[in-house]
Formats: C-alpha cells, structure tokens, sequence
C-alpha cells in the first residue's frame, strides 16, 4: 500500500531531483529525505571515520545524522530541507568538503 | 522586531500559551522553526501534498481544529521557520536570536519584555550493537517522517524500545501499509493496573491504538528487548530476546525477526537548551517552574515539555497558564489562580499520570550490559563504549564532561543530544546538565556580524502602566556583554 494513502494525498505534479546522477521522482512539499525513502533509499552520508553509511535517525532536525550534499552545498539536514525542481542531492563523504 | 511575550516553540503549550495571552492584550510573537505550527504532535502532511485526510495520522483532531482557528482569528504574529539558538538577557529585557530556516544562516532578532520557553522534548535512543545501520531510525523519527512527509523506512518494520509513543508509531506504520513485524516493549504494561487511579483518563487513547494494533495482527511482545541489529550497508533484522525481572535476558529466548525498517524510542527528555542558557534553575532534567509556570529568572516563563515529559493534553494546561500569567504580569498585575482552575486541576492530573507512566515505562536494568565495546556510542563523533569504558576504568573519568574531553563524545553536531544519557550510564552516574551556550549551530559570519542596537530603551513602546511588574520584572540579569551601538560597517 502507498503510505500516502490513508491521508488521501493527491500532491500537485511530481518533479525531478537527482540523487548520486539518478533521476528521482519527488513530490511538492517534501523533504529531501522523504524522496530518498520514497524512493527505498535509507543512507546518503559516508562518516567521517569509518566511513560508514547513515541517513534519517531522528527525523526532526536534532541529530545531524541525515546530512547530506544538495546542489553543492553539504551538511544539510535532508529530514529538514524542502527538495526543489533539480536539486543534485549527492552523497555526502566525511566532511562533504574533501574535494 | 519588538514585542511584550515573545513564546518559542508552536506545539501545544506555546499555542495555547500564545493564545492566552494575546487574548488578554499583549502583543506576542509566536516562533518556530517548522514552517508551520503545531510542533511534533501536530504535525500534519506537507501542504504540498494536498492531504484531504489530515487528521488520518492523528488523534485529538478536535483540539487542534481548536488552536488553528483560535490562532488565525487572533493578533499573534506568527514567525515560521525561526530557528532560535540564544536567548539573551538584556538591561530593558531580553533578545531572542534566531536563524531563518532552512538553510539556517540569515539572522533574525526579536526584542521581547518577556519570554515564554515552549521548547519541547526531544526523543531518547539508547545505543544497541547495529543501531547505527541505516533503516535504524527513532520511533519519533518514523512518525515525523510519515505524519509530514508520508512515507515510511521499510517494507517490514520492529517497533521497540519502551514508553506510550510506541503504541501510536506502530499504529502509524501499519496503517501506512509496513507491515509490522512486533511490538518489542522492555516493560510490563500489566504493571499499569497499578497505577489505573492516575492513568483513567489516557486509557481511551491507549485503547484505540491497541485495537489498530489487533486489527493489524501486530504481535506485542512485552518484557522483551532488541539485542542487536544486523545488517551490513542496511538493516536486515533484528534479534529480540525476553527479559527477566531484573532486566537481563533470560536464556535460550533469542530469536530473529527479519526486517528492513526499526523504530527505536526509550522515553523522551525536555529541550532545555535556552533555559539553560538564560541561568534558569533545573529540576532534574526539566525547566523549574513555579505554579503560574515561571522560571526563577525573571520575566521567563516555561511550559509542556520543557518543564518535564507529560504529553500534549498536559502541555495544553500548562501553556494556558503559563500565558495568562504572563499577560497579567505584563499588565503589572498579580495574577488571579482562582481563573485558571479547571486549567490547574488538568495539570494536577495529567502530572500525576506523567509520573505514573514513568515510573512503568523505564529503560531495563542491565541495558549497559549488552553495549558491546565496539558499539558506536557517541554517533556523530564515532567513539564506542570501549573508548568511554577505557575513560572511566583506565583515565578514572568519573563525570561525562570528563568522559566528553577524553574522548569527544558529545562533542559532535548534535552536541551529545543522542548520546548523553547513555555515556553517563555507561560512565556510571547521573547525567548532568549539559550547558550549552548555544541551542544550535550558528554560522561563525551571524557571531561575527555587526549588531545593530535595536534593544536599546523605547519609551514610546512602553505606555505608562503596562511596563514589566516589579515583582518579576523582565530582563533585570547581567549588564549587556556586548557593544550596543552599531559597530564598524
């Protein structure tokens, strides 16, 4: 079942992101961490360490486990920022300021 | 901008606070940093994706219709997507700093004679083998993401931990279409029997998740705890094993449960971070508030979570109050108890099955024993329990302060919000305050920016008569700590 179902959903038309170079269907008013579960993807950062992978922890902007690279920019909490038509989400290695 | 109350935080106590007051004359400044209010427990669907059934995720749907109206027909000027970071104590008052969201870089200061600290809670996690996998999210966190956004971690989800906010995120999930693996709870439900006196009037609530539970087959297994959490790049299960009295596993009872998605929560803890700041006594780890829910420093009051976890119905009185209080102090009259009685009497109650919700729902004992040293304690600086371990057995660390310069924990973005109760269980003690100057990351250009002197005296915003009460006068703390004319452009 679509979990938007319940609420009776029916956002206006879907547009385009990008994650890692592939197309992602994303819908107004989401999260750019509601895309990438959307899309069944659940980690989007590499530590800084051990490299190893995380995503959403706590959901609500407090933990600083979700962030992630959007249009060149790292370190952004993906549960907090809105995704816009054509974002470049990227995976974000370490620090997101390696390269 | 200038205001008398400003309150921080739109969930149930700071609308309802925001509305006793404004109601009664003041001018108040409501922020938040979501872009809409209603806090954690009202969150409803972006409004982008056009939900025609909100409430769905929801229950108190009436009350909330309630504030929403209340707040649209009232004089509250609403701030959205304020991210407040310090509240400064000033000669003529106090100065809330914020940062405009999301990107959270571009400042924003209001100049208030009195505040109002409705900050919330914050969920706690304590640390398992595997809880760092990706698909391991907080049982707030899963409920966050699928009231405003609508979507959900998994196909097949666990559901565990211990505490009340358990029962609604598996009722969530399983409506959204995940399939609910079990309900893991380390405590004894059966132990609220106990406690039936106090806890009469949540039952309903309870009640109606549970039969969302049975209608989804969803199995309950109390007195059980997640060991560990497998997987490599993500989670692909679980193992749960039951629990004895004293908390330890019993043998021979592990079991695992395949799953892509697991929604862990122990309890919550109140955001003290601005009180903090602001020198306001604890109690425990809540704000002290008196009984018109004032902190000890002057001109700053505190309701709902903040001030100890009750839920939103205690929240509600306790904001209601909180307003009123401030609004007739404001006026510099002393405020009549007598008016908000039935508000009290909410509070009494709804205090009294806070406490006994706490004293069933605790985390196990002997939880720390199943940290193994090569768990990640503290997630954002990835230091393990052998490393915390090593700091109180080896270096004789004996406080999580000196745990913290020993090892980094808590030193991370998330300044030890996900990690302190379990390095200070782990160190052996009490978790203590934790201080911090700041509530969040503030961009070092914002420190460095040039402050316009906006706080300086305004007499023509202050008519004769309505200037803070003598009593409990705004902004009466230390002298300003910085320039307060405009410095170099």
């Amino acid at each position: 079942m679509n979990p938007r179902e319940p609420s009776g959903a029916r956002p206006g038309p879907a547009f385009t992101v990008t994650f890692d170079g592939r197309p992602l269907e994303a819908l107004p008013g989401q999260t750019v961490a509601a895309v990438l579960w959307a899309a069944d993807v659940v980690s989007w950062r590499s530590t800084r360490v051990a490299a190893r992978p995380r995503g959403v922890f706590c959901g609500i902007g407090v933990c600083f486990d979700c962030l992630v690279t959007v249009n060149d920019r790292p370190n952004q909490r993906a549960c907090l920022v809105p995704a816009r038509p054509g974002d470049v989400i990227r995976t974000q290695e370490g620090t997101g300021h390696a390269h | 901008m200038r205001t008398d109350l400003a309150v921080i935080g739109a969930g149930p106590a700071g609308l309802a606070a925001s509305l006793a007051a404004s109601a009664r004359g003041v001018r108040v400044a409501l922020l938040d940093a979501e872009p809409e209010p209603g806090g954690q427990y009202y969150r409803r669907p972006a409004a982008g994706l056009r939900a025609r059934r909100p409430r769905a995720p929801h229950g108190r749907w009436r009350t909330w219709t309630r504030l929403r109206d209340g707040l649209a027909a009232s004089s509250v000027r609403r701030l959205a997507d304020h991210h407040v970071w310090c509240v400064e104590r000033r000669p003529d008052g106090l100065t809330v700093h914020a940062l405009l969201g999301p990107e959270q870089e571009q400042p924003a200061e209001v100049h208030a004679r009195a505040v109002l600290l409705a900050t919330g809670g914050h969920e706690v996690v304590l640390p398992f083998p595997g809880w760092t996998l990706p698909g391991v999210v907080t049982a707030g966190g899963a409920q966050a993401m699928l009231k405003g956004g609508l979507v959900v971690p998994g196909r097949t989800a666990v559901v565990a931990g211990t505490g009340p906010l358990l029962l609604p995120v598996a009722a969530g999930l399983a409506a959204a279409g995940v399939s609910v693996a079990a309900l893991v709870e380390s405590a004894d439900p059966r132990r609220l029997v106990r406690y039936a006196g106090p806890l009469v009037g949540k039952l309903p609530e309870g009640a109606g998740y549970a039969a969302g539970l049975l209608r989804h087959r969803v199995p309950f297994l109390a007195r059980h705890t997640v060991v560990r959490a497998h997987g490599d790049e993500r989670l692909t299960g679980v193992t749960v094993a039951a629990l004895d009295a004293h908390g330890r596993l019993r043998p021979g009872t592990e079991r695992h449960l395949p799953c892509d998605a697991l929604a862990v929560g122990h309890g919550m803890l109140p955001h003290t971070d601005l009180a903090e700041g602001l020198g306001c006594r604890l109690d425990g780890p809540a704000v002290a508030v008196d009984g018109e829910q004032r902190t000890d420093v002057p001109g700053v009051w505190a309701a709902g979570e903040a001030t100890g976890i009750g839920g939103a119905a205690l929240a509600l009185a306790e904001g209601h109050i909180a307003g009123r209080s401030a609004a007739a102090r404001l006026r510099g009259t002393a405020p009549d108890p007598g008016a908000w009685a039935p508000a009290a009497r909410a509070r009494a109650r709804l205090r009294a099955s806070a406490s006994a919700l706490d004293a069933v729902y605790a985390p196990p004992g002997r939880w720390t024993d199943r940290v193994t040293d090569d768990t990640v304690v503290c997630r954002c600086e990835e230091v393990d329990a052998g490393a915390v371990r090593a700091a109180v057995a080896g270096l004789g660390a004996g406080d999580p302060r000196t745990v913290k310069l020993l090892t980094r924990a808590g030193m991370g973005w998330c300044q030890g919000r996900m990690c302190g109760p379990a390095v200070a269980a782990l160190a052996g003690c009490a978790p203590t305050p934790s201080r911090r100057p700041f509530a969040r990351p503030v961009p070092l250009g914002v420190l460095a920016r040039p402050h316009a002197d906006t706080a300086g005296p305004h007499p023509t915003d202050h008519p004769a008569g309505t200037g803070p009460s003598t009593d409990h006068p705004a902004g009466t703390g230390r002298p300003a700590d910085r320039p307060t004319e405009r410095g170099p452009s």
